[in-house]
C-alpha cells in the first residue's frame, strides 16, 4: 500500500464538500438527504483510511456505528418526507417555510 | 499499482458524487449514488476493511438506496426548479470548506507522512478482519453496540408512527 494517507483525506474532503454544497443549493428534499449520505460516506472513508494506516480496528467499528445511524436517519427522514408530501403535495424545500400548520 | 487503483476509485467517487448533486432527476441521482457506494466499497477493500466493504454494499446499496428509490417512485414528482436561490452562497461556502481542508492536509503532510507508515508496520493483524471487528464489537464497544440497536428500534417505531395515517387519532 503505497498511497499516502493525505490522499484519502483530500478525497474525503472533496466528497464532503460536494455533499455540503448539495445540501445548500438543491431544492428537492430527497436530494438533500442523498447529499447527507455523501457526507456520511466521506467521514467513513476517513475513518477506514486512518484505521488502516494506524493498524487500529476501532475506526472500522466506528464506521459500523455510523452506518447504523445512517440507516436510522434514512428511515425517519423518508418517513418525514412522506408525511410532508401527504400534507402539502410537494417536496420542494421552499414550500415549507412555516413552523405552524 | 496501488496508486492506479486508488486514482480509479477516487475519480469515479468524485465524479458520481458531483452527479448526485447536479442531476435533475432524483432517480438518476440515486443511481449515481449507487455507483459511488460500490466504489467506496472497493476503496475499503484496498484498505483491508473487507467486512465493511461487504456491509457497505449490503446496507447502503441493498437497503438504504432501495428505500430511496421506493420513495422517489412512490411520490409523483413533477419537474421543478433544480437549484435554490442561494446557489452562489452555497457554492462559495462549500469551496471555502474544501480549501480549508486541503490547506490543513497540505500543511500537516510532513508529520502525517513521516509517522504513519512506521505505526502501520508494527501493528500487523493476525486474525481475519471480520473476526477482529467482532471481538472488538462485543468486548470494548459492547455498550455502544446496544445503544445502536436501541437507535434502530426507535427509528423503526418513529417511521411507522410518522407514515401510518391516523395511528395517533385512533388511540386518543
Amino acid at each position: 500500500m503505497d498511497v499516502p494517507v493525505s490522499y484519502y483525506l483530500v478525497l474525503s474532503g472533496i466528497v464532503f464538500s460536494i455533499g455540503l454544497i448539495g445540501v445548500l443549493i438543491r431544492r428537492n428534499i430527497i436530494i438533500i438527504l442523498l447529499s447527507i449520505e455523501l457526507m456520511l460516506n466521506a467521514t467513513n472513508i476517513n475513518f477506514v483510511a486512518f484505521s488502516s494506516y494506524l493498524g487500529n480496528l476501532s475506526g472500522q467499528v466506528f464506521v459500523f456505528f455510523a452506518l447504523t445511524v445512517a440507516a436510522a436517519e434514512v428511515a425517519v427522514g423518508l418517513a418525514i418526507i412522506i408525511a410532508l408530501y401527504r400534507h402539502s403535495a410537494s417536496i420542494n424545500i421552499d414550500d415549507f417555510r412555516l413552523l405552524k400548520w | 499499482m496501488g496508486m492506479i487503483v486508488f486514482f480509479y476509485f477516487a475519480s469515479v467517487i468524485v465524479a458520481t458524487a458531483a452527479l448526485v448533486v447536479a442531476l435533475r432527476n432524483p432517480v438518476y441521482s440515486a443511481l449515481a449514488l449507487l455507483v459511488m457506494f460500490f466504489h467506496v466499497a472497493g476503496l475499503f477493500v484496498t484498505l483491508h476493511a473487507e467486512f465493511l466493504a461487504i456491509i457497505q454494499i449490503l446496507v447502503y446499496a441493498g437497503a438504504i438506496l432501495v428505500l430511496y428509490l421506493f420513495v422517489v417512485m412512490l411520490l409523483n414528482l413533477r419537474r421543478e426548479e433544480r437549484f435554490h436561490h442561494q446557489l452562489t452562497v452555497g457554492l462559495f461556502l462549500g469551496c471555502m470548506l474544501f480549501a480549508e481542508a486541503v490547506l490543513l492536509v497540505v500543511k500537516g503532510e510532513t508529520s502525517l507522512g513521516a509517522d504513519l507508515p512506521a505505526l502501520r508496520e508494527s501493528a500487523q493483524l493476525t486474525q481475519g478482519n471480520t473476526e477482529s471487528i467482532g471481538e472488538l464489537l462485543y468486548s470494548t464497544y459492547l455498550f455502544p453496540f446496544e445503544i445502536a440497536s436501541l437507535i434502530l428500534l426507535v427509528a423503526m417505531v418513529g417511521a411507522v408512527i410518522l407514515t401510518k395515517k391516523g395511528i395517533l387519532e385512533a388511540k386518543g
